[in-house]
């Protein structure tokens, strides 16, 4: 099992959890089943081609995916991937 | 980046630094270094608070101060550089007095403006290190960009509710080599669609005091040379969990400014980048649909004509103030289309009017209601015309 840390802006889209398991072997994988465990989160980390948003950042253990193997960075059982969302202040 | 041989102290201002003199690490060199740096808060807010406070205390030589508003009661709960003699007057005019109260060695410059691309390279220019407390995208990355155009060092803060951002950007290591930028970490801003609305926006009060101070840290650390600064490095803070990460952040080749093949080399339209503001745009929605004013709906009920009032606010909000409709909030209107009249008119409102027209147009559109109207000006008109006793928010 692979731990997804949710950010605090996202928790409501994601039943108010700090962190999701799933189990899937890449990192797109496992974002797939938390957006399908969670449907109202898929806009936020997905766009229509189903590629990650430029404006959230997702990591695996401490290194963002994009120097690794992006999307097909393989996971390993245990690991903990993070989303990391721009945020830009508290009043709209 | 500073030229601190000929910087010379008081004995009033020995004695007020002593505390950073007898750091072994920090001493009198790390003091003139503060003492001859120049710094520029932009945004005299939340962050810009607890950052001006201790820049100043500190010992900054020249602190800059970029803020367009002024004061309101609202402000209070987080930006704990004002006092309720500041409410109604210039951010800019209340930091700088209360921050030369603290330290009257050290010089205040104000720029009662909104940084935009115009004037955003001419004041920056003036200055070693931006600290960023600003509280939209657009000025983030025009202060991002502008620092990048002309290298200066960016310190980045950022809040939302419950997280807390904090990093280096555009920061020239020892080595020579440059850090990444804040384009390096988002390439772009969300759309505006996926901007949290006013619905769920907010920021839990000690948060920018947290980030903030940690911006501040951030400043003198970069400014004295002492310790490694938080760049290539983004620091997280979940206050929920009370939980802390440091990852690390990669330059991007596409970076339009700093990548392989840079497209970027002047400041462009950030609002435009970053999509027209959902007030502007959804306003267009308001004007398509069907509207009546408070004081028509007052007329209304005082008259006792047949009508239904619904409110399409979040229930958090029902309990901050209300004016008598039914709370269906957004998000369950199409579950409880039962209960909305057909026969009579429903006039729908919210807190501003945005969200009660959106609503409508839903309803008409998708399931061909013709009875109606948005109150314009939601509950803050309300508050504001008919009853002057109630509490906005």
């Amino acid at each position: 099992m692979t731990k997804i840390l949710i950010p605090t802006p996202l928790r409501k889209f994601a039943g108010n959890q700090p962190s999701v398991e799933v189990s899937g072997q890449t990192i797109g994988s496992s974002i797939a089943q938390l957006a399908e465990k969670y449907p109202e989160l898929r806009k936020h980390l997905l766009d229509e081609n189903d590629a990650i948003r430029s404006f959230v950042r997702i990591y695996l253990g401490d290194e963002d995916i994009k120097s690794l193997d992006g999307i097909s960075t393989q996971v390993a059982d245990g690991s903990i991937i993070s989303i990391i969302p721009a945020i830009a202040g508290g009043i709209m | 980046m500073v030229k601190t041989k000929e910087v010379v102290f008081s004995r009033a201002e020995i004695e007020r630094y002593s505390r950073h003199l007898i750091i072994p690490e920090f001493n009198i060199a790390g003091q003139r270094k503060l003492k001859a740096g120049k710094v520029l808060v932009v945004g005299g807010g939340g962050l810009g608070s607890p950052l001006l406070q201790y820049l100043a205390a500190a010992g900054v030589g020249t602190i800059g101060i970029v803020d367009y508003d002024r004061v309101d009661d609202s402000n209070l709960q987080r930006q704990v550089l004002y006092g309720l003699d500041s409410v109604g007057k210039l951010k800019v005019d209340e930091a700088k007095k209360r921050v030369e109260n603290l330290n009257p060695h050290i010089t205040i410059r104000t720029y009662n403006t909104l940084l935009t691309s115009e004037n955003a390279l001419e004041i920056i220019q003036e200055y070693d290190v931006v600290a960023d407390g600003t509280d939209n995208f657009a000025t983030r990355y025009l202060v991002n960009d502008a620092c990048v155009l002309l290298g200066k060092v960016n310190v980045y803060g950022s809040i939302f509710q419950f997280e807390g951002q904090v990093s280096v950007f555009n920061h020239t290591h020892p080595d020579g080599v440059k850090g990444p930028n804040y384009r390096d970490l988002f390439p772009t801003p969300p759309p505006p669609g996926l901007v949290p609305s006013c619905a769920e926006g907010g920021v839990i009060g000690v948060l920018p005091g947290i980030i903030g101070s940690m911006q501040a840290l951030e400043v003198i650390k970069v400014l004295s040379g002492v310790g490694e600064p938080l760049s290539g490095r983004l620091f997280l803070f979940d206050a929920l969990t009370f939980t802390s990460r440091t990852l690390r952040i990669h330059k991007d080749e596409a970076n339009p400014l700093t990548g392989k093949n840079p497209t970027q080399t002047r400041l462009i339209d950030y609002v435009q980048f970053c999509g027209a503001p959902q007030i502007e745009k959804e306003h267009e929605e308001t004007v398509a649909v069907k509207e009546i004013s408070v004081s028509e709906l007052e007329e209304m009920r005082t008259s006792g004509r047949p009508h239904q009032l619904i409110d399409v606010r979040e229930s958090h909000e029902y309990e901050i103030v209300q004016i008598g409709g039914e709370l269906i909030p957004q998000g369950e209107v199409e579950e409880n289309l039962e209960k909305i009249e057909t026969e009579i008119p429903v006039v729908i409102h919210c807190r501003s009017g945005v969200r009660s027209a959106k609503v409508i147009k839903l309803l008409e559109e998708k399931y061909g209601f013709t009875n109606l109207y948005n109150l314009k000006g939601g509950v803050l008109a309300y508050a504001r015309e008919i009853n002057q006793a109630l509490p906005t928010y």
